[in-house]
């Protein structure tokens, strides 16, 4: 079965799928910025080249108790447990965004602690449960 | 060991796996619909937008497992040139594109109400994408390459390089901030999905996979009768 012809198709594989594998490594490491939807509020507060006039995205949980509404204006703070950013919005946000729950905001920074949006996205978590379930866990937590 | 894939004599074992399969499938489709649309619950967040994940995540399972078949196939062939892989990986192709396409446009729908978006280019939507591209591209090669030794070299190269593409899509969400969820099933069995939504899950992959093998033995069958129309006694 191992004749010469098919060693030498074999090698030719493994080393088409090794280059193939490496190519594709590096190219997806230096596309990394482009690759990532959004940027934490960590992110934000570490990097040192921040364009204002650019539109971004950024990513995180809507910290608890921080969604104040007045005037069909939404302001609510987006944390990665690290760092922090408030948030400015006018117009209508998914059924998904609430308190404790991931969003990915759309728009332009401020400064480095203030943003405003003009898109709201929620993000879902990958739990997914009946609804008595969660009053039952809410009790217990009570 | 490739003598148990010998298309002359297996025919009738697929005829006989189809009509089986016939016989079963459509009893077992109205019992998984049934726990996907009616007995299941709505979930605590997204209402009953999740029934719309019993049709996604198998399909995307199915786009997934499809290609890695092909692929791993087309590997054996390239090395040792079995032709008879060639009638199976043509075979599976048109089902796991359509199965991407479909995991492709249920995403969109359930991303409307529970994102607020139709589309995001994030990691784990785009590589599906490329998927399905080499999907397309594979097909492609079968239909416009005249010659069916050089289709079958090219279709068997274009697999090998899409393969890289699977552990891209598998791990986006792991590796990338995504707007896609990570996986709620571990691939070391642990899940966060509640018991009374696996249930329905299940069972809809289960259809689905019934679905396949009855799709993928009819096209295999109708790919033998075309080469034996040939006059080619043996392949």
């Amino acid at each position: 079965m191992l004749t010469k012809k098919v060693k030498k198709r074999a090698s030719f594989l493994s080393l088409l799928l090794i280059f193939l594998i490496i190519a594709v490594f590096f190219i997806l490491k230096s596309l990394t910025s482009n690759i990532l939807y959004f940027k934490s509020p960590t992110d934000i507060q570490l990097s040192q080249d921040i364009i204002f006039s650019k539109k971004i995205r950024v990513g995180g949980m809507v910290k608890k108790n921080s969604i104040n509404i007045n005037n069909k204006e939404i302001k609510f703070i987006i944390t990665d447990l690290k760092h922090e950013l408030a948030v400015s919005y006018s117009g209508t946000v998914p059924n998904l965004f609430s308190e404790g729950k991931g969003v990915v905001a759309e728009g332009k920074l401020q400064d480095k602690n203030f943003f405003i949006a003009d898109r709201i996205l929620a993000k879902h978590d990958e739990k997914y449960m009946p609804p008595e379930l969660k009053d039952l866990m809410k009790k217990n937590v009570k | 060991m490739f003598d148990l894939i010998n298309p002359s004599r297996i025919f009738h074992w697929i005829e006989k796996l189809i009509n089986f399969i016939n016989s079963i499938f459509f009893i077992l489709l109205i019992i998984a619909l049934t726990f996907a649309l009616i007995l299941s619950p709505p979930d605590y967040l997204q209402g009953d937008s999740v029934r719309i994940m019993y049709v996604h995540v198998p399909s995307a399972w199915i786009g997934l497992a499809s290609f890695t078949s092909i692929a791993l196939l087309s590997i054996l062939n390239f090395i040792f040139k079995i032709k008879n892989l060639n009638l199976i990986t043509k075979s599976i192709a048109p089902l796991g594109l359509m199965f991407t396409c479909l995991a492709i446009v249920t995403g969109s729908l359930w991303g409307q109400p529970t994102w607020g978006t139709w589309w995001a280019w994030d990691a784990r939507i785009t590589s599906m994408v490329v998927l399905s591209i080499f999907y397309i591209l594979f097909i492609l090669a079968h239909k416009l390459i005249e010659q069916e030794d050089k289709a079958n070299k090219v279709s068997n190269i274009i697999a090998i390089i899409g393969l890289v593409n699977i552990p891209v899509i598998k791990y986006s969400v792991d590796w990338w901030n995504t707007l896609h969820q990570p996986s709620s099933i571990k691939l070391d069995g642990t899940s966060s999905i509640h018991p009374s939504m696996l249930l329905p899950l299940m069972l809809m992959l289960l259809v689905l996979l019934l679905y396949c093998a009855l799709i993928l033995l009819m096209k295999y069958k109708t790919e033998i009768i075309r080469i034996k129309k040939k006059n080619i006694k043996r392949i």
